[in-house]
């Protein structure tokens, strides 16, 4: 079997009409309607919370709408099955990759291609029509390997392998490019070309203005999960695009210049342990003074997370050294990090910021419990500990039931602002900020990025995470990039160009020849 | 069809749950009593009486509740830290083994002080025993359900081991069975012509007790945050493996606490048949109280009811007598289904 | 010392290592399947206890032998299915679901028991399955005899283990069950049913735990007794993590674990009243916990046990 396609393939291969879709008192969708034509890329243009993603898994049948209908090739398309977008020829590459790690690559393309129920599973035929994709659009890939231990990029691929393998005429890849480096996104924009070319039909789901200028030739720009404009690429201007996709005009906040200060946290040849193989953080240099915000950016799965956790006092430190406030930490632990002075802003809210289940005042002394204003003879102090939650939901503006209301009822960009409030309002000397925006919508995003400002400002001394490259450029002092658990040197802002970092994020810095090395080494 | 998380659940809710789960239950094993051929109104009939119905009915049924109550305690402090302590009843039985031998002749002490010794001692048995586990869930990662079952076994052995050697009794008959324990070690009885002893004011002190430090203090917070999230624990600063390790001294030291009660309060000796699954039904009581220390007084009260009154309805009508474990094994997966619904509302699409 | 050398091989030896070997093999797969799909089924004590008896209680009926493994592996199937609704479609706790079930399975068992026997004070027996030496092969010294004169239970015990072996890895219901219990929204995304793949390994898999029990009455004795699983369930539970969730090596370690259960009971008689006989009863168990705590670090886990899948939750 061939991708080809089908002889008289319409010019419209799929339409939306109608869509509208509500989680409780949420409009997500609220009568979309969209066409996506034969050999095209469409980009799907909006903010977080714009509605994007809910309208491609209603498309996709992860979700029903509660009204309108879905046309592909020409043919309705039930509702709530994704077995019948598959069978219609709708592939999807999810932001988060739904791909099983402990199984090969070849397990994960076939699966669900042959009949259920049939009493043996053709591999070597699975195999060779896998290869021959994979030579056909330039995606390389090794059948065998397990998944797990696939780079992003690889990973990525092989979504889009799964696809095509199904016979996928419409595809439809949501956010694909915040894990990749500069560089990787420009290979898959010329992957996209070739699939294209083939007579494929792309949606492509972002939020980076350039990207969709650079690989669309229609954008449609939704917010607050309505359809607001669809435009020609070649008929449109960036600011048009991002006025349309805000609303208004667009006022990022800017961090002020600030003579940076004393040193507060420096790392030498600081090292953390991997479950297994190479060390997760690999002998990282890092100064940050009071005063300055050091931007840490890379590709996801580089080592940031161990940084975070060492940084966040639940990692233990190998080897290296790390000095907070003049003051060498032997054994970092969270509270050992807390009572200095260091505020953490974890990378996962819901998995590692807090309790779901436990109320909000609950959560916001959950760092400093055991303090006398809090608890006394073991006892905990419930007056105590309320007023400081009345006292930090006004102050943080966390908009829900009140201090004693079940903290899983908040929203995302309250969530973040309680803990927020649970770590700023101590004045920390350090503050640690993971992904601190992600998924967050527009309003929350610049929210967070004034307050790590403000924090700034007043003193502090900020590493920020994240791999949103423009809010490191946004705020950042100075810039590092994260490569295979290594720290390049930090860059100036003012020399830290997007071309620039995705040439660090690639490993092309000055230590290259030991970077290459050690890569090496690894595979080995 | 599909589950919707309520935003707040409703106090009559959250009581009627447990109400509506024994009825369906009950109702579900009425199909049990048809098929042994007798009246369902009056097999239940026989069962309420046998369980309520007289001054007798009630003190026995309070008496089988004392230790279900510990033992529902138990399993409602380890379960509310998500630690998995199924071994209760190991635990009562390590806890029974120590009082029975302590109690036995060993201790010299005036009374006062010999019948808080023997229950400390049985407590820190049963603590002593569910350490292991603790220690290799924290250290060594090894999964506590299964290790907790299976010291259930090795329990039951050894108990075994020591009533057939060194603890036997020398004027048992040839039963394995311990000497009695001394008249000052048994724990005074509350009601004259009844089997009900002080360990029901015992287990009440202990459910207020484990309201207290569930709700009330900084480790009752402790273990509450770590049975919601252990990484947001963790991350906090709270010693995550501290704190399971001490919830399950805990746990295990009521569950302890549980044999010693039965053997100075109601036996006077250990047999190998102390416990008719204690520790087992200890899991339903938690479960039927949603793991609050009140309601699990209320809950092992009804199973406990459950049980003696099953005994009556068996001899009334011919019902095995084992259609009280099949109530109470109906009573808790209903209750399952019930916290789903009390936690969720059904929503079309 | 020579004693025990001698012991071990007898063919004698061997054949009370198989026999009491099959119920872990069978109990072991299926728990096995069960986990693989992503569910931890703690029922497994009260559906080989309930499939003991059921399969007794329909040859004693007067069904034949293989009517009763049937009828075994349908009273499993069924308590299976009530877990499977539980966990699955529900997402309710696999842990307390379990122990329900098993407390439900043994429950419902002696009700039964009692309900059709009420009087047996000894319990009755039926003609088990016999021997089956598979001609020329039975011949061989030592092996022969052990191996190749099972009875056709085990013979069937052994086959369900290259079968399950074969579908978990040969054929694509197989790689979907992998899959649900590896990342259950990628199978959802390719089309796959989520809920049906797992309900269906949680039946499937109860009814091979249910002919485990069912061995019991039908092949390694001839009666039913109450308790008398005996945390046999639960030690097939620890056989799964000792197995790395791999049917080959659930073999090997049901067989491993019967080799020592074997010795320890021959053991027994050598020694004599040295030591009391429970010391040796306790061997099983802390073999179990023993094979964990080895296991612990080791352990991979399918990375969705014990993780309800909502379809479509955000």
């Amino acid at each position: 079997m061939t991708v080809s396609a089908p002889l008289r393939e319409p010019e419209v291969v799929l339409r939306l009409a109608g869509i509208t879709k509500r989680f409780g008192p949420l409009l997500a969708n609220d009568g979309i309607s969209l066409e996506l034509r034969r050999g095209e890329v469409l980009a799907l243009l909006g903010e977080n919370g714009a509605g994007k993603t809910t309208l491609m898994n209603i498309l996709f049948g992860h979700y029903v709408a509660d009204a309108g209908h879905v046309e592909a090739f020409g043919r309705p398309l039930p509702p709530g099955s994704p077995r019948a977008a598959l069978d219609a020829g709708i592939g999807m590459v999810h932001q988060h990759f739904t791909l099983a790690e402990n199984l090969t690559v070849l397990d994960n393309v076939i699966l669900g291609t042959e009949p259920l129920w049939r009493p043996w599973s053709d591999r070597a035929g699975g195999r060779r029509r896998l290869l021959d994709l994979a030579s056909r659009f330039g995606l390389a890939v090794d059948p065998d390997r397990p998944v797990g231990s696939l780079s992003v990029g690889e990973r990525q691929r092989v979504e889009i392998l799964k696809a095509l393998y199904r016979n996928a005429r419409i595809l439809i890849l949501d956010e694909p490019t915040a894990v990749l480096t500069p560089q990787e996104s420009l290979g898959l924009f010329a992957t996209l070309g070739r699939l294209t070319a083939d007579g494929l039909s792309v949606v492509f789901i972002s939020h980076k203005l350039h990207e969709v200028l650079a690989g669309s030739q229609e954008v449609a720009v939704l917010r607050g999960g309505r359809l607001v404009a669809r435009r020609r690429t070649t008929e449109t201007t960036r600011a048009e695009l991002a006025e349309l996709m805000v609303g208004r005009p667009v006022t990022a906040p800017r961090a002020l210049p600030l003579a940076p200060g004393e040193p507060v946290l420096a790392l030498a040849g600081a090292t953390v342990a991997a479950p297994a193989g190479p060390p997760a953080l690999d002998a990282v240099d890092l100064t940050v003074r009071r005063h300055e915000i050091l931007g840490i950016a890379g590709v996801s799965g580089n080592g940031q997370t161990a940084l975070a956790d060492l940084l966040s006092g639940v990692a233990e430190l190998a080897a290296g050294r790390m000095v907070l406030l003049g003051s060498e930490i032997v054994a970092p632990s969270a509270r050992e990090l807390v009572r200095r002075g260091v505020a953490r802003i974890p990378e996962d809210r819901h998995a590692t910021g807090l309790v779901p289940g436990m109320a909000v005042w609950e959560n916001l002394i959950a760092e400093r419990y055991r303090e006398p204003r809090f608890s006394r003879w073991g006892f905990q102090r419930r007056g105590g500990a309320m007023a400081h939650a009345r006292a930090l939901i006004a102050r943080y503006d966390v908009r829900g039931p009140g201090p004693a209301a079940m903290t899983r009822l908040l929203s995302g960009g309250n969530m973040q602002k309680l803990i927020l409030g649970r770590t700023l309002s101590e004045r920390p000397s350090l503050i640690v900020a993971s992904q601190p925006t992600r998924g967050l919508d527009i309003g929350a995003v610049t929210y967070v990025q004034e307050q790590l400002l403000e924090a700034r400002a007043a003193g502090a001394a900020v590493v920020l995470i994240s791999e949103d490259l423009d809010e490191i450029l946004a705020l950042s002092d100075h810039v590092a990039v994260m490569v295979r658990g290594r720290l390049s040197p930090p860059l100036p802002r003012a020399e830290a160009t997007i071309q620039r970092l995705g040439l660090l994020m690639a490993g092309h810095w000055e230590e290259h020849g030991a970077i290459a090395q050690a890569g090496a080494a690894h595979a080995s | 069809m599909r589950l919707e998380p309520r935003a707040s659940v409703p106090l009559t809710l959250g009581l009627l749950a447990p109400v509506g789960a024994v009825a369906a239950a009950l109702a579900i094993c009425a199909a049990l009593v048809a098929w042994s051929g007798a009246s369902i109104p009056r097999a239940y009939a026989l069962l309420a009486e046998g369980a309520l119905g007289s001054r007798l009915a009630l003190t026995e049924t309070l008496t089988r509740a004392t230790p279900l109550i510990l033992t529902g305690l138990a399993a409602a402090v380890a379960f509310r830290a998500r630690f998995w302590n199924i071994g209760a009843e190991g635990q009562l039985y390590l806890g029974a083994l120590v009082a029975a031998w302590l109690g036995g002749g060993l201790l010299d002490l005036p009374g006062w002080t010999l019948v808080p010794t023997v229950l400390i001692a049985g407590a820190l048995a049963g603590s002593l025993l569910l350490a292991g586990p603790a220690v290799l869930k924290t250290r060594f990662g090894v999964d506590e359900v299964v290790t907790t079952l299976l010291l259930n076994f090795v329990v039951l052995l050894f108990v075994s081991m020591m009533l057939e050697g060194p603890m036997k009794d020398p004027m048992g008959m040839g039963w394995p069975q311990s000497a009695p324990v001394l008249p000052e070690a048994e724990l005074p009885r509350l009601a004259e012509r009844t089997r009900l002893h002080a360990g029901l004011i015992l287990a009440l002190l202990a459910a207020a007790a484990v309201w207290v430090m569930t709700a009330r203090t900084v480790w009752g917070y402790e273990a509450r945050a770590v049975g919601g999230n252990p990484r947001a624990a963790a991350f906090a600063g709270i010693p995550v493996a501290w704190v399971m390790v001490r919830t399950a001294l805990i746990s295990g030291a009521l569950a302890g606490l549980a044999g010693a009660v039965e053997v100075t309060g109601l036996k006077g000796y250990l047999t190998l048949d102390l416990s008719p699954g204690f520790g087992y039904g200890g899991i339903v009581v938690a479960m039927l109280a949603q793991l609050h220390p009140a309601g699990a007084v209320a809950a092992a009260v009804f199973v406990a009811g459950i049980f003696v009154g099953s005994d009556a309805m068996s001899r009334g009508v011919a019902v095995p007598t084992y259609i009280a474990d099949v109530i109470v094994a109906v009573s808790l997966i209903c209750m399952l289904v019930a916290t789903l619904l009390v936690r969720f509302r059904l929503r079309k699409g | 010392m020579a004693e025990i050398l001698e012991l071990v091989l007898s063919a004698a030896f061997w054949t009370a290592v198989l026999r009491i070997a099959m119920p872990y093999v069978l109990g072991t797969l299926g728990e096995l399947l069960c986990e693989r799909a992503g569910v931890l089924n703690l029922g497994i004590e009260g559906i080989m206890t309930l499939g003991a008896m059921a399969g007794w209680m329909a040859v004693y009926q007067g069904a034949d032998l293989w009517t009763g493994v049937a009828v075994a592996a349908l009273a499993g199937a069924a308590l299976g299915l009530l877990h499977a609704v539980l966990t699955v479609p529900l997402g309710l706790s696999q842990h307390v679901a379990g122990i329900g079930v098993t407390l439900l399975g043994t429950s419902l068992t002696y009700f039964t028991y009692r309900m059709v026997l009420p009087q047996a004070t000894t319990p009755p027996t039926i003609e088990p399955f016999r021997p089956w030496p598979i001609p020329g092969l039975s011949e061989i010294p030592v092996l022969g005899p052990s191996l190749f004169s099972q009875t056709p239970l085990a013979y069937a015990a052994l086959g369900l283990v290259a079968l399950v072996a074969y579908v978990l890895y040969r054929t694509p219901v197989g790689l979907g069950l992998r899959m649900v219990g590896e990342n259950p929204a990628a199978a959802e995304a390719q089309g796959l049913s989520v809920t049906g793949l797992r309900m269906g390994a949680v039946c499937a898999g109860s009814a091979l735990m249910a002919v485990g029990g069912a061995f019991l009455t039908l092949s390694a004795f001839n009666a039913f007794f109450f308790n008398m699983l005996n945390g046999r369930g639960w030690i097939c539970i620890a056989l799964v993590v000792f197995a790395s969730w791999r049917p080959g090596k659930a073999l090997l370690g049901a067989l491993l674990f019967a080799g020592f259960d074997a010795l320890q009971l021959r053991l027994q008689q050598i020694v004599g009243p040295a030591l009391p006989y429970q010391v040796f009863l306790m061997m099983p168990y802390l073999l179990s916990i023993l094979a964990l705590v080895v296991m612990a670090r080791r352990a991979a886990y399918p990375k969705a046990l014990m993780v309800p899948y909502r379809k479509g939750e955000r």
